[in-house]
């Protein structure tokens, strides 16, 4: 059965406009109207030519640069001039039994920093989301996220200060009649001391967007739980983690893209000769061996090793995390 | 209404005292460093300091305040932060606004080129050489230029400005405005909440900023606040002019020197607090919802 409108653009003109065909062209139309779309953003390019250059040279080369790992990179012969070794620095760090070591070091710490420092900003959302006086709320909120102002020097100083043996930890543990401890230099207290740290730092800052989500579920659906009977504790189970599941399996897959880059500063400011077993991880050592001690292409070749390592990690999160659920970064 | 269960009720009373007690354990570490900066030296020796003061005075300030590289590294910091967050805001502008438009063409394609960044980098070493083949070993412009765009600010940004109705920039074109005209008369000033926003982030990240400032400056007289802050605190070296000094005034011990310089490295921080308070969390959430 005909449509109206079927009627009407049957009965009437059935060509379509002459220069619309004409874009529709293969070669000759086509590069016409690409070069009219750039005609037509040419303000946008002018303005964006600073910020591309900025990628380019910033960001992009220093990615070429990566090739010197498969070189022996040094300033005389430039890059081009180095002498190709392909995979030789690979070979040498993954034969380092010290390498392994790192390794060890720099997941475990990855792996804490998520079994730790990542559910305590939700239980934190979730915990604040329960307070029922809204100005505590806001207040408890506010200070929560100072320490995230704080730069990593003024924390480490904090830490070494707290933490040394006549620092305030230590004269605490003497009021209730226990010895002091030399925190800073047993490599067993390191991991503590530095998850500690990221939680005290980012608990706050970090309930930030699980409370935006929090605040983004439907309120009705609350209500149906509650005239069904449901209590606190089974409306926590059944409408609010699922409400915030997405948020939270997308900062999760951030976080295991950052298992191998943990907080290299702030390591860097704690790691001192007596913890080095439990504190030297991949991206010191990198910085020691490639700055330090100018071994430019084995740093190199360690650092690539472990962007390539991290992506690898984060990509199979975001297939598991998509098969499993409708969440994934791509 | 809701039956408040006597389990709810002891869930509710618990979580004020977590509420509480978290209060307390992200304050009282920068109270504490305070009051032990204003306590005479002896009695922090004596660890008699606890929530109050202890032989309350100034001397300790006066002694920092005196210190050249302090100083020195002070003015340093302010100049750096103020040069970096201006490029900054400059820069991620000029960026976000030609993605913010469906019509700029190439966009999905520049769009991915930068995000791609956010995932995969060339890494330290290669960045590091870029910047002495640059040239800007031991300048500013190595503390400012190779970190000039955020990814994740200019997504931000070019979020919000994805917010302003089209309407106005036809409106604006029809009477003639370039895309310049457009950007400043109209967007920019409906963007002030954004560009506080940034602002404040770009400088906060300028102010405690210390590695970069760690592997490319040389000359002791260009360090920032952080650098000299490292050294003191963490590393527990003095200049030779707190040393004597402090051996002279018996009411400050290096530790009271130590923690009066955490304060002043930290007391920008705090006052533009209040102020930052009000734009972030809604800038956050933005990009983070959107983006």
């Amino acid at each position: 059965m005909p449509v109206p409108e079927a009627a009407s653009t049957s009965g009437g003109l059935q060509q379509p406009e002459p220069h619309r065909r004409a874009s529709r062209e293969p070669r000759h139309g086509g590069w016409r109207e690409v070069w009219r779309q750039l005609k037509q953003s040419r303000y946008y390019y002018a303005m964006f030519i600073i910020p591309f250059l900025f990628f380019v040279i910033f960001c992009y080369i220093p990615m070429f640069g990566i090739v010197i790992a498969f070189k022996n990179y040094n300033v005389f012969d430039g890059i081009a001039g180095s002498e190709w070794v392909g995979l030789q620095h690979f070979r040498n760090f993954l034969s380092d039994p010290y390498f392994y070591k790192l390794i060890r070091n720099t997941m475990l710490i990855g792996f804490y920093q998520i079994l730790f420092a990542f559910p305590a900003p939700i239980i934190l959302a979730l915990l604040l989301n329960e307070l029922r006086h809204a100005l505590f709320k806001r207040f408890v909120q506010t200070v929560s996220y100072l320490p995230h102002f704080l730069s990593t020097v003024v924390v480490c100083g904090i830490i070494v200060n707290f933490a040394s043996f006549e620092g305030l930890i230590n004269q605490f543990l003497g009021v209730l009649g226990m010895e002091p401890i030399h925190f800073l230099m047993m490599p067993e207290w390191f991991r503590t001391i530095y998850i500690s740290s990221e939680i005290w730092q980012g608990i706050g800052w970090g309930s930030i967007i699980f409370l935006a989500a929090l605040s983004g579920i439907d309120s009705q659906l609350y209500e149906a739980a509650t005239i069904d009977g449901a209590n606190r504790w089974r409306q926590m189970w059944h409408v609010t983690l699922p409400g915030i599941a997405p948020t939270i399996i997308i900062m999760l897959l951030f976080s295991i893209g950052a298992i191998m880059a943990v907080s290299f500063e702030k390591v860097l400011l704690l790691s001192n000769g007596s913890n080095f077993e439990t504190a030297d991880i991949i991206s010191t050592y990198v910085y020691r061996r490639g700055l330090v001690s100018s071994d430019f292409s084995y740093a190199t070749a360690v650092g690539l090793f472990n962007s390539v390592v991290a992506l690898v990690f984060l990509t199979i999160g975001n297939t598991l995390s998509r098969r499993v659920s409708e969440t994934s970064l791509w | 209404m809701m039956r408040r269960s006597l389990g709810s009720r002891l869930f509710d009373g618990a979580n004020i005292i977590f509420m509480l007690a978290l209060v307390f354990v992200t304050f009282y570490p920068i109270y504490y460093i305070f009051i032990v900066s204003v306590s005479g030296g002896s009695a922090v020796m004596r660890g008699d300091v606890g929530f109050w003061p202890v032989d309350f005075n100034w001397q300790t300030y006066l002694l920092v305040f005196q210190d050249p590289s302090i100083g020195r590294s002070y003015l340093n910091t302010i100049l750096y932060t103020s040069v970096g967050t201006v490029i900054n805001l400059i820069c991620t502008t000029l960026c976000a606004y030609p993605l913010s438009k469906r019509d700029f063409y190439g966009r999905g394609f520049f769009t991915l080129m930068i995000v791609f960044t956010m995932f995969f980098s060339g890494g330290l070493i290669p960045s590091y050489l870029l910047v002495q083949k640059l040239g800007m070993m031991n300048t500013m412009w190595a503390l400012v230029i190779p970190g000039a765009i955020s990814v994740w600010n200019m997504i931000i940004m070019r979020t919000f400005f994805q917010g302003i109705p089209n309407e106005l920039y036809e409106s604006a074109a029809l009477d003639g405005a370039s895309e310049l005209t457009s950007l400043v008369r109209i967007t920019l000033p409906l963007s002030k909440p954004v560009m506080a926003t940034m602002a404040m982030f770009y400088a906060v990240g300028h102010w405690n900023s210390f590695f970069p400032a760690m592997i490319y400056l040389d000359e002791k007289a260009k360090f920032p606040l952080q650098i000299i802050l490292r050294n003191m605190v963490v590393m527990g070296e003095m200049s030779s002019q707190s040393q004597e000094i402090s051996g002279v005034y018996a009411a400050v011990t290096s530790t009271n020197i130590k923690y009066a310089v955490i304060i002043i490295a930290v007391v920008p921080i705090l006052m533009i607090y209040p102020f930052i308070q009000k734009y972030f969390v809604k800038g956050v959430m933005v990009g983070s919802l959107k983006g």
